[in-house]
Parts: C-alpha cells; sequence; structure tokens
C-alpha cells in the first residue's frame, strides 16, 4: 500500500508544515467522495449504511458509532427544518492535539467529510465549531471554505445534484464545555455552554430545536475516504475489532513527543517506546493517561493494551481521544492530579452542584496536600466525592470525566498521597 | 456607540441564525477585535442592538475565557497551565514571566505592554510548555528562552 493509502487522513500532508490547498487537495483524490455520492445519485440513507457498515467511530472520545448517529436524523419531506451539522473542532481536552493537525494541514478533507455527513442526514446548514485560540486553523479553514464554495461543492445545487449546503464558521467565545455535544448546541444558540439533559437526543432534538448531528474532526475527516474505499477497506485498516486508523499522540517527558497515524488497535507499548522513543535518560514511566486528561490511569501492566474502543476498557480505562500524556518517576503524582482537578473545577459550567461544588473543593483539598497541610482523612474525603460524579448525578461527562483519573491516580499512586500527609510535604519539592 | 463597521460585521453574522440573540457572543468577538475588551458601555450597546437585557448578555460574556470584561494590555499572554504543559514546567515559565513582568496572573503592566492570563490545554502538547502572544502560538519554552520571544511584542 502506499502511504496515501496506509495513513488516509494524515499521508497526503506536505512534510513542510504547510497545508493542501483546493488544487493539491483535488490533485490527490480529494472531493471524489462528493462526486461520487452526488454523482451516482447515491441516496443519503445508503451513506449512512456505508460509514455504518465501516464499522467508524466517533474520535472525539466517546466512541459512538458514527453512521448509527447519522441514522437517528428524520429524513424527507415531512422532517423538521432546518436539519443541522455541526463540527466539533472545540479540541480542549488536555493533553490532546490531534484535531489541530487535520485541522491546520487538510482543512479541505475535513470539509469535504462534513459535506457528505451532511448530505446522509439531508442537513441544510452545517457549522465548524472551532476553538479561538486555534488562529492558524481558523485562517486555513476560511480560505478552504471559499475555496470549496467557488468550486460548487457549497452553495446550492451542489455539483448540479439539486443539494443545497450552506457551511460557516463559528469561532468560539473559549471554554472546554462547548466541547460537550449539547454544551456546543447551546453555545452556537448564543448562550452560556451549560450541556442539555438527554433525552431528547440531538439528532431528534438540536441545534434551535431542530436535528443536529455533532461529529468530531477527525470522525468527519475518515468519512471521505471510507466512501471512496468501502467499509471493508476501513475495517482492514485496522489492526483490531475496531475499524480504521487512529491518530495516536504522546507527551509527558518521552524521548520524542509527537503524533502519528496508525492501525486502530496498535498498542500502547508500540506507542510509547517505538514512537516516542520511549522515556528520557533516566526515567521511569509511572502511568499514562491514555486518551487525554479524562481517562483512567494505567500502569506498566498495561502497557501490551491495544488502544481501541474495545480493548482499553478491560484494563479499566478508554480509548478517549488517543493521545496519551505520560507520568515519570521525577513527577509527582498528587501534583499532576491537582492540576487536573484544577482545570477541571476551573472548567465547570457551574450547573450541578457535584461538579462545580465538589470540584472546587477536591482541588484544595489537592492544593494543600501539596502545601505540606494534608490529614489523614483526604483520601476518603477525595474518594468519596468522586464517588459523587458518577454518570447520573450530573448533565454531563465533565464530572464522571474528572472521577476518571482522580480514582485511579488514589488506587494506582496510594502511597505518593500517604507519604505527603504523612510527612506534612510534596516529597518532589 | 458601536461603529457602523461594529454593526455591519454583527449583522452579517446575524444571518447564520433563527433568532437575533443567538449571534451574542460573535458580536461579543467582534467587538473585542475592534476595542480590546468588552466595556460597560459596549456591553449595553450590544444588548441593545440584538434586544437583550445587558445582565443576559454579561452572564454570557463573563462565561467565556476569551472575552474580556476588563482592559487588557496591547499584547495578552496566554500561558497554557494544563496537565501536559505542567509535567514539562509550565510553572517555571509562569514564574518567570511574573518576575520578567512584575505582574500576576490577570494583571496588566504599568506601560500596557502586557497582560499575563492562565488558558487551558492549547492543543500544543507536543511542544510543550507552550503559550500564546496575541494570535501566535509559541511552545518548547523555559526561563532561557522567553524573553527573546517577548521582544517580539512591542
Amino acid at each position: 500500500m502506499t502511504a496515501a493509502m496506509e495513513k488516509p487522513l494524515t499521508g497526503r500532508m506536505p512534510p513542510d508544515g504547510s497545508d493542501l490547498d483546493l488544487r493539491a487537495y483535488e490533485k490527490a483524490g480529494g472531493y471524489q467522495a462528493i462526486r461520487k455520492v452526488m454523482g451516482s445519485g447515491m441516496q443519503p440513507k445508503a451513506v449512512s449504511a456505508e460509514v455504518k457498515d465501516a464499522g467508524l467511530r466517533g474520535r472525539g472520545g466517546a466512541g459512538f458509532p458514527t453512521g448509527l448517529k447519522w441514522s437517528f436524523v428524520p429524513l424527507g419531506e415531512s422532517a423538521p427544518n432546518p436539519t443541522y451539522l455541526c463540527v466539533n473542532a472545540d479540541e480542549m481536552e488536555p493533553g490532546t492535539f490531534k484535531d489541530r493537525l487535520l485541522l491546520e494541514r487538510d482543512p479541505h478533507q475535513v470539509i469535504e467529510g462534513a459535506i457528505v455527513a451532511s448530505f446522509a442526514i439531508e442537513a441544510d446548514i452545517a457549522f465548524i465549531f472551532l476553538r479561538g485560540e486555534y488562529t492558524l486553523a481558523a485562517q486555513r479553514l476560511s480560505r478552504a471554505i471559499a475555496e470549496a464554495y467557488e468550486s460548487h461543492y457549497l452553495g446550492r445545487n451542489i455539483l448540479g445534484s439539486g443539494y443545497n449546503l450552506e457551511l460557516y464558521l463559528h469561532l468560539s467565545g473559549g471554554r472546554y464545555i462547548c466541547g460537550d455535544e449539547t454544551g456546543l448546541l447551546n453555545a452556537l444558540e448564543g448562550k452560556r455552554a451549560n450541556p442539555r439533559a438527554k433525552p431528547p437526543f440531538p439528532p431528534m432534538v438540536g441545534l434551535f430545536g431542530k436535528p443536529t448531528v455533532v461529529n468530531n474532526v477527525e470522525t468527519l475527516s475518515c468519512v471521505p475516504h471510507i466512501i471512496n474505499n468501502g467499509a471493508s477497506w476501513f475495517q482492514g485498516l485496522s489492526r483490531s475489532k475496531d475499524a480504521g486508523t487512529k491518530l495516536y499522540g504522546v507527551s509527558g517527558k518521552v524521548k520524542r513527543p509527537g503524533l502519528w497515524e496508525l492501525p486502530m488497535g496498535t498498542t500502547v507499548r508500540e506507542i510509547v517506546e517505538e514512537h516516542a522513543g520511549g522515556m528520557r535518560d533516566g526515567l521511569k514511566l509511572r502511568g499514562i493517561l491514555p486518551g487525554g486528561s479524562s481517562t483512567p490511569f494505567i500502569v506498566e501492566d498495561h502497557l501490551d493494551t491495544p488502544m481501541d474502543f474495545t480493548e482499553m476498557p478491560k484494563v479499566g480505562s478508554r480509548l478517549g481521544t488517543g493521545t496519551m500524556i505520560v507520568l515519570d518517576d521525577h513527577t509527582c503524582p498528587v501534583g499532576m492530579t491537582w492540576n487536573m482537578m484544577r482545570f477541571f473545577s476551573r472548567e465547570s459550567c457551574g450547573f450541578c452542584t457535584p461538579c462545580w461544588s465538589g470540584l472546587a473543593w477536591v482541588e484544595r483539598i489537592l492544593k494543600s496536600m501539596e502545601d505540606g497541610h494534608g490529614n489523614p482523612d483526604d483520601l476518603e474525603k477525595l474518594s468519596s466525592q468522586a464517588k459523587m460524579w458518577q454518570p447520573g448525578y450530573t448533565f454531563c461527562a465533565l464530572a464522571p470525566g474528572a472521577a476518571d483519573p482522580l480514582l485511579t491516580a488514589l488506587k494506582y499512586f496510594r502511597a505518593d498521597f500517604e507519604r505527603h500527609i504523612a510527612e506534612h510535604r510534596c516529597p518532589w519539592r | 456607540m458601536l461603529t457602523a463597521e461594529e454593526i455591519n460585521e454583527i449583522e452579517n453574522e446575524a444571518v447564520r441564525y433563527p433568532r437575533r440573540d443567538a449571534v451574542s457572543i460573535d458580536a461579543l468577538r467582534i467587538v473585542q477585535k475592534h476595542r480590546g475588551w468588552i466595556s460597560d458601555e459596549s456591553l449595553g450597546d450590544i444588548a441593545r442592538l440584538l434586544g437583550m437585557s445587558p445582565t443576559d448578555l454579561d452572564s454570557i460574556a463573563t462565561f467565556y475565557n476569551l472575552i474580556f470584561r476588563r482592559p487588557v494590555g496591547r499584547h495578552v499572554i496566554k500561558a497554557c497551565d494544563s496537565v501536559s504543559c505542567w509535567l514539562m514546567g509550565c510553572e517555571s515559565v509562569r514564574q518567570h514571566l511574573e518576575m520578567r513582568l512584575g505582574i500576576g496572573l490577570g494583571e496588566t503592566t504599568a506601560d500596557n505592554r502586557f497582560t499575563l492570563l492562565p488558558i487551558v490545554c492549547l492543543g500544543s502538547c507536543d511542544r510543550a510548555p507552550a503559550l500564546m502572544i496575541d494570535d501566535d502560538l509559541h511552545g518548547g519554552l523555559h526561563a532561557g528562552n522567553i524573553d527573546a520571544v517577548l521582544e517580539n511584542y512591542k
């Protein structure tokens, strides 16, 4: 296979850091998926079915089957109007830097994916919800959207198919919770980004009360390739039950922090040791957050686990965003946990009490532990708070996402917490 | 009063939405782009334009990290303090900035040159620690190379 076929999402990106403009994208086979879908009289349902058969699961962290999500949207003359597609480009999960690459280096790829998805759900309007700090991505997306309109891939009567789609770029005011599916919808409606109660789910009642699908950037970037090459090709890219390639990243004190497109199901060990080059000299690995800071810690025993949706839960964690954060033995696990709880506390939207109140309390307990003022009953307080953040006690996944690293830190690094309390200091300072 | 240019930009965005107040965040961003921050007066002007109460609009303005309800300096430093940058030493970067600029987080230098703010993960974790100055991203920072970066912002 050529690089472009093995690494469909990243294989054709120019090595000099620039992006593919329209001509380069078309030359590399771009916008063929739209021609195939719209030129062949393919029905929206058939597009969803192809994506469902491919086994594509959401790359934003939750892993929901994409074609299935699309199939919940009411179609046809009697469907509510308009229908919306939202591209979730609000990449803010700490430790996650994968969508930035796709947006900055191949903006047409995600735009084409958005057009195909919009066609499949008969959307009239699509929004790219981009975090405000991604300024280079904003520039390149704006240009790419203008190019796509000029070439009639967007707008009225796309490529003579009779299908109309408007695509807008929206820059966020900035808040982690905007990345939550329904928080994003409220932000797009010009409100505070408090998540909504579900049901109703967005494919039935979404943006401005209309049917809406929210898909991640990496998810949509896979879509044109599935349409062009077929479901079984996409399945074959993977080494595991979960289909496709995956953008895996590693940050922390490894030799070569970075991002790689690899077959889904590549093991944690291969990613950390081969691609990231292993730990820096003199450091040992103590733990890994495998898919951003909302995923439970794994430790050395789990290194041979395939990084996918199916296998990671078997070792008590999740694939999440697929971008790992590595903890080394010269860094304080209590300090790292405090840092993450401060993040979650600061970014809580303030709606559900266990979240806004509990996170602030936990952050304070960990800070005082770091400052040498820990108490023996703090560990019990921490775990009882985290139990209040389980799914069902809050509207959204922010607090459950905070509980995962906290509870697993208490499990794997308990002796470090106890030492902070017993010695009245942080042993790393 | 909002300028004709500001109103024009806001109206251009407003056509995307079925409800007029849905453009509120875009409107705040547009006015801030021109004025640097959102004063009480600007807030009232935008609220009137969109048919909202100033209180409702302020509850939105204060929710979002990138909307400034206080004046900022000519350049805004947004220093990432999330976990990957923390592992790679963002605390010492912040300490150096605070010492060098003589201000703490949320403050502006006396010469109005810099405002220093914390920001959540900038998605540059492979080049941690990272920060943004205005629209520019800078990675791989340490106490030894920050001063040279600051020199580019007068």
